[in-house]
């Protein structure tokens, strides 16, 4: 798989004091901090002053939102919070995570609520693991033009315009391993100027992949058979019977791999 | 970047490494595990669920008298966010064979099992299908598949991990379901990490006796929830999503049988009736309440939903005066305070560290008494390491890893953790993490037994909003597990029962009832439930949201 080369990179800001504070219980609230340093941030257009270290999530719930689309996860895994953004004296259009991306002072912001995508239904069982597959449900993707506009959108750093590629050329295990990571965001596909879907192509060969191309493993077949054929069924009655001493004991003196 | 007055521990802590990695190569334990005894004390003096005002007495309901979680408590005792009244039950929405509360795991596992058993069902969701703890499980799911291991010795690890609480059948289902799971997923596409000869690739958790982990680098949950959800989508015509429209309520009929839902569509505000000869609950837990004002691992929506519509259909809670905390929240930077560092991270090597570089805990003891010895180390010993903004940490050495491994390991394994702290220019494969226990799971839930049936007939619950089966702990793997394995099962057996289940009139009269006995307790409060999501404006915000009354869909 690629190198995670992360070209979001912050600097962390230096705290302003040493702590001393002791805290009697850690929660959510026990901040001790002196007069957070503030920016400006333009949420879909409107200026709201926020916390200088706030991602860009928290800003908009400080700035008074209650997100109902936007927020799922809040920990990178969900890509509920796809966001587009652009910065002051330049062209560019950056997009990220809300809930992995910090403010800047002058950011222009605004989050994607949803990205219309297609996803033709389909029986895993009766699809064969080769190019075919793609030319039919996907035909889009061999419209790429190898722009790259995918790959610099991902916010996941992904190799996403490689992995398309790779499915234009049957390639499913490629395709499975630069696409794992996918946080299905949806930020590629709505710069794609091929109007492609990738982290839906991603999905189909994920499982292609899963489903007919992996090795498989002789001890889970076994360890099927054996509970198929109720090999454990008098250990378990056996145990369910124990008292509670019994079970602790037995459990106290277990061996370990 | 660490700030520099952390830079004196960190030394101490590379200093260290070597001494420990070779106690991590010697084969023995790097730390002695801790005596029943010790386990007892750890908790009972610094677990936050032993301390007097994390439970309250609830007075109304099935668990009247019964102590739980203060949080849980107030959500139970609240009012409904209808009035019974408003509504004609006679020409319901929607009309299908199960209702599924909730879209994660166990949602996705159930609609797609009960379609292979001749049911159609509906799957209300709050947010988007997938919006789940499911989808962010990092470390792995566990399962006894390798020769060394058995579905019987992983009985044992979860009972003794759950304080022998457990319910025994629900986990002998769990452990015994274990191995047809890992396949059943495989054969629907998920990408398990595999040896080279394509056995799986395994490794411990926290109490664990085998190594019996299995994940898909340290997208475990990304990857299995969406293929549940590709899979669930490919049946448009026998699964329908309803995706930020959560159920509300139950609809019971005369007979005290669950027969459907009232729905809430939160962007239009509207409501609408589902009638449905079987609902199953799978709308996971509660860490978006903040308990003890704990940070939270958990996802936006993780609001207790289900307890509380179950609750006032007159279903039976256990196990809800126990909570669970991750042991390994991060807790610096602040930006990423109480997000999960997977206990993967502890299973392939990595070691809790005090500020002197020493080990001071077993790293593989259960959640419980794992979390409870961090809290000790900082708030006792005072051994912690405090951040700037006044949070407490221990250290957790992940470039111990890349040493034990070898190089790229944390790269290829931990892709998801390492993309967490890049961001903020700390090198998990050079310096370690900064953490702290963070709210992670809810160990008590409705009370099934293993037909995921409870005492409300024709209502079903699966995954985390579910009790008993961890006793009043989890262990770590088993969750991802039992998602699965009770989805299925809830599915299973909801399609079952949906065949022939009769459906009477249908009535909202419960809720009614249940506003009588708030009335009748004397309790006097605005709290109205389900929670659906939590509140993250600021103080200076909330001084300004002046409006008296509100009009509409204005709100």
């Amino acid at each position: 798989m690629a190198k995670i080369t992360a070209k979001t990179k912050v600097k962390a800001a230096k705290p302003k004091t040493k702590p001393g504070k002791t805290a009697k219980t850690q929660t959510a609230s026990a901040k001790s901090e002196p007069p957070k340093a503030m920016v400006t941030v333009y949420i879909m257009g409107k200026a709201h002053k926020v916390p200088a270290d706030a991602t860009i999530m928290g800003a908009i719930e400080y700035a008074g939102y209650q997100i109902k689309r936007g927020a799922g996860c809040r920990e990178g895994f969900c890509g509920a919070c796809a966001t587009v953004y652009r910065l002051p004296g330049d062209y560019k259009i950056y997009t990220g995570m809300a809930c992995m991306t910090l403010v800047q002072d002058g950011m222009w912001l605004s989050q994607l609520p949803a990205i219309p995508s297609q996803k033709p239904v389909y029986d895993l069982d009766k699809l064969e693991p080769n190019v075919a597959v793609f030319q039919k449900l996907y035909p889009e993707v061999f419209r790429c033009v190898a722009c790259n506009t995918c790959t610099k959108a991902c916010p996941q750093d992904l190799e996403v315009m490689d992995y398309i590629q790779a499915a234009k050329q049957g390639n499913i295990e490629k395709v499975m391993d630069l696409s794992f990571d996918c946080l299905s965001c949806g930020l590629c596909a709505i710069r794609c100027p091929a109007e492609i879907v990738h982290f839906n192509v991603g999905i189909l060969a994920r499982r292609l992949y899963g489903k007919y191309l992996r090795k498989n493993s002789d001890h889970l077949d076994k360890m099927l058979k054996n509970v198929k054929s109720k090999k454990y069924d008098a250990a378990y009655k056996e145990m369910m019977k124990m008292k509670k001493d019994e079970l602790k004991k037995k459990y106290y003196a277990r061996d370990s791999e | 970047m660490y700030p520099d007055y952390m830079h004196d521990s960190l030394k101490k802590v590379d200093e260290t490494r070597q001494k420990r990695l070779e106690l991590e190569r010697s084969g023995k334990n790097v730390f002695p595990p801790m005596t029943a005894e010790e386990r007892e004390d750890v908790l009972n003096k610094f677990h936050p669920d032993y301390k007097p005002e994390s439970r309250r007495q609830v007075h109304i309901g099935p668990n009247k008298g019964e102590l739980l979680t203060t949080e849980v408590a107030d959500i139970l005792e609240s009012h409904s966010r209808i009035e019974s009244k408003l509504f004609d039950l006679t020409t319901p929405d929607y009309e299908t064979d199960i209702l599924i509360v909730g879209a994660g795991g166990a949602g996705c596992a159930a609609a797609i099992i009960a379609r292979q058993n001749g049911a159609q069902s509906i799957i209300s969701t709050k947010l988007r299908m997938g919006d789940a703890n499911s989808m962010m499980s990092q470390g792995g799911m566990q399962a006894a598949v390798t020769e060394k291991d058995s579905p019987t010795i992983h009985y044992l690890d979860a009972l003794g991990g759950g304080h022998f609480d457990n319910k025994p059948d629900l986990v002998r289902a769990l452990t015994e379901d274990g191995p047809e799971v890992v396949k059943w997923l495989e054969d629907l596409g998920v990408v398990w990490d595999k040896n080279p000869d394509g056995s799986m690739y395994v490794l411990h958790g926290g109490g664990t006796s085998r190594k019996r982990m299995h994940s898909c680098r340290d997208y475990t949950g990304a990857i299995i929830m969406r293929t549940l959800m590709d899979e669930v989508r490919n049946h448009p015509d026998d699964i329908k999503v309803l995706e930020f429209m959560p159920t509300v309520e139950l609809i019971m009929d005369d007979k005290g049988r669950c027969a459907g839902g009232i729905l809430y569509n939160m962007e239009t505000e509207e409501y609408f009736t589902v009638k449905a000869k079987a609902v199953i609950i799978a709308t996971g837990g509660y860490g978006r309440l903040h308990i003890r004002g704990f940070d939270t691992t958990n996802h936006y929506g993780a609001t207790g939903d289900g307890l509380v519509i179950a609750y006032r259909a007159g279903a039976k809670l256990m196990y809800m005066d126990s909570v669970q905390y991750h042991p390994t929240g991060s807790v610096f930077p602040e930006q990423i305070a109480g997000f999960l560092i997977t206990e993967k991270i502890r299973g392939a090597g990595g070691q809790p560290i005090n500020k002197f570089g020493e080990l001071f805990v077993w790293p593989r003891e259960p959640r419980d008494v794992e979390s409870a010895s961090f809290i000790r180390e900082c708030l006792e010993r005072k051994n912690g390491i405090q951040t700037p903004s006044g949070r407490w940490g221990v250290w957790l050495d992940s470039p111990l890893i890349e040493i034990i491994q070898g190089d790229g390991y944390m790269n290829k394994n931990f892709p998801a953790m390492y993309r967490q702290f890049i961001r903020y220019n700390i090198d998990i494969t050079k310096e370690p993490m900064l953490v702290y226990p963070s709210l992670h799971y809810q160990n008590g839930g409705v009370e099934i037994n293993d037909h995921c049936e409870t005492n409300v007939k024709g209502l079903y619950v699966a995954g985390e909003a579910s009790g008993g089966v961890h006793g009043r702990n989890r262990l770590m793997g088993n969750s991802v597990l039992d998602y699965n394995v009770f989805g299925r099962r809830a599915g299973k057996f909801a399609a079952g029962y949906a065949k022939s289940a009769p459906i009477g009139k249908l009535s909202l009269e419960h809720i009614t009832a249940y506003e009588n006995e708030l009335k009748k307790a004397k309790i006097k409060t605005d709290r109205v439930a389900p929670v659906l999501l939590p509140l993250y404006t600021s103080d200076e915000v909330k001084k300004r949201q002046l409006t008296a009354h509100y009009e509409g869909t204005l709100r």
